[in-house]
């Protein structure tokens, strides 16, 4: 099975709020997953359920093909996750608490050293090893609780808002590191910070009020970002029927003085057609640009119209 | 097995903060003082009690007493011990990656309990040097010796999975201290009442911590003692498995 993750049907209610509504999703291989959502949409609960720290209502979770439920052990050998609060014990030093976890994920003596080696380099730690971790500022707490994530090399690494608190260059290093840590592994990393999806994810999730609204690859969300619209302006008084019967314009909205919101078709941009046409009539052409939609107005769109776009998902 | 890689670094973690280092000092100082005042009451009543027949050794006269008063003082102190055990790592939610390591609930449990009871164990270990101090310049009944310490050791492995449990269910380190001194004082106490109360007395009775305590002292190991402790440890781990879970299965 390529699968790494296989989530089917999962609910969770506390009491009779329903925090995580019929989620389902895969994650394969070599597939960095981008978990979006507003505060309180049920992020940290679905991730919670995937790392075995809390129970679904009802639904199967499986970690590279093992049921965690069912062989919770086995499955959490293949898991590495750092919750939004870097678990560590701050009066240890950091090498004395990433070789406890070394251990407690079995990790035999002889590689021990190794996997230590391995994690603090990757994690940018190589020199505070001898320090408590108690002394160490937000963002190499952080740094440890990922090296945590990634000791015991698993299958699939899950990581609950790793860049919250830090600085923008550790910012940058972090998702450097979780671009290559997304070649060998599975990893599924929750934000509510749109760009850093944009930048290091391969698939994005929306979630809200429990349910997943939005399940695509980076690139289809690039695509639902293409502009469908053009803004147009010119000197000159336009023939308005004239501009309107050009292929591919679908309507006219007009602006203010001689600006037009141009709406066309999604695969066949008018803009060419529409510049000759202005210009060999003389309106003189003073703008013309395509309109992009933002990540962020995506997803306001599909969190505050969730109905609409239920529909379109299913 | 994993349990020992918990219990190590609990008792690691306990070293690494003054706490363990001044109980430690303090109830020796404490002991040593009262196994002294034991030691001159013993100077003083020997002359007095050599002729007669059948008279208390040294063991029933120094070792018994000082193994009581082990046994109130760390009434008082265990709780401070136990208190962190879990209520501490869930308020730093650090629980999280003892759920996410591949442990089970019963390791995680087991861990902290042999982690707080090996530190308990070289209390133990360090108390008995005093008696054994003896043995330099006299005799010593090593049979009572051996219940006695057998009887510690089984009291405090009680108060530490009692101590385990409470702090299971507490948000706060400090509620947890401060109720699992409570619910060992009144398990220590519960029988006051018992010994004029006709049947519900038996009850009482035999719930009572002091009464298993006392009786093991003087040297008699019952079944009925070691079985009372036995089943006091495994209830109270089990349920503490049973609380840990239920962080699992609902918040």
């Amino acid at each position: 099975m390529t699968q790494l993750i296989h989530v089917e049907q999962l609910y969770r209610y506390y009491g009779d709020h329903c925090a995580v509504d019929n989620v389902s999703f895969d994650l394969e291989k070599g597939e960095i997953l981008g978990f979006l959502g507003p505060n309180g949409a049920g992020k940290s609960s679905t991730m919670q359920m995937i790392c075995g720290n809390l129970a679904p209502t009802s639904g199967q979770i499986l970690i590279n093909g093992i049921d965690i439920l069912d062989n919770p052990k086995e499955a959490k050998r293949e898991l590495g996750y750092l919750p939004e609060i870097p678990p560590v014990y701050r009066e240890l030093t950091v090498n004395e608490y990433l070789r406890y976890c070394g251990k407690l994920h079995g990790i035999p003596k002889d590689k021990l050293k190794m996997a230590l080696d391995q994690a603090k380099e990757r994690c940018g730690l190589t020199d505070v090893g001898e320090r408590l971790i108690g002394n160490l500022s937000k963002g190499y707490q952080q740094r440890v609780g990922i090296a945590q994530a990634i000791l015991h090399t698993p299958a699939v690494i899950v990581l609950d808002e790793p860049t919250a608190g830090l600085d923008p260059i550790q910012i940058r290093e972090i998702r450097e590191l979780i671009r290559e840590l997304g070649k060998e592994h599975g990893v599924i990393l929750s934000t509510h910070i749109l760009p850093e999806v944009q930048e290091s994810c391969t698939q994005v999730q929306i979630i809200h009020k429990g349910k997943l609204v939005l399940n695509d690859s980076i690139e289809g969300l690039e695509q639902q970002m293409r502009a469908s619209s053009l803004v147009l302006e010119t000197r000159a008084e336009p023939d308005l029927p004239r501009l309107s019967s050009v292929d591919g314009v679908q309507k006219l909205e007009p602006l203010s003085g001689h600006r037009y919101r141009v709406f066309h078709d999604k695969d066949k941009s008018p803009a060419e057609r529409l510049a000759e046409l202005v210009v060999s009539s003389g309106w003189g052409l003073l703008e013309l640009t395509s309109e992009r939609r933002s990540m962020e107005e995506i997803f306001i769109d599909i969190t505050t119209h969730t109905p609409i776009v239920e529909e379109q998902a299913a | 097995m994993m349990a020992f890689v918990i219990a190590g670094r609990e008792l690691r973690t306990l070293f690494l903060s003054p706490l363990a280092w001044s109980i430690l000092g303090v109830i020796q100082i404490i002991l040593a003082y009262m196994f002294l005042a034991q030691l001159d009451y013993y100077m003083m009543l020997q002359a007095r009690i050599a002729g007669l027949e059948d008279a208390p050794g040294i063991t029933d006269l120094i070792v018994a007493p000082l193994f009581g008063n082990a046994g109130v003082i760390l009434l008082l102190v265990t709780p401070l011990l136990t208190m962190r055990l879990i209520s501490e790592e869930r308020r730093n939610r650090t629980l999280s990656l003892l759920f996410t390591a591949p442990v089970s609930m019963a390791e995680i449990v087991l861990g902290k309990y042999l982690g707080v009871f090996a530190f308990l164990l070289i209390m133990v270990g360090m108390i008995i040097l005093m008696p054994l101090s003896l043995l330099v310049g006299g005799g010593l009944d090593l049979g009572k010796l051996a219940a006695c310490t057998l009887a510690l050791t089984l009291l405090l492995a009680g108060f530490a999975s009692l101590g385990l449990y409470i702090s299971a269910l507490a948000s706060q380190p400090t509620v947890a201290a401060v109720s699992t001194f409570g619910a060992l004082l009144l398990l220590w106490i519960i029988d006051w009442t018992g010994t004029t109360a006709g049947q519900a007395g038996g009850v009482l009775e035999y719930a009572s911590l002091l009464r298993h305590y006392e009786s093991l002292l003087k040297g008699l190991v019952s079944t009925t003692d070691l079985v009372y402790f036995l089943l006091f440890i495994t209830t109270f781990l089990v349920l503490s498995v049973h609380r840990l879970d239920n962080d699992r299965l609902q918040k």
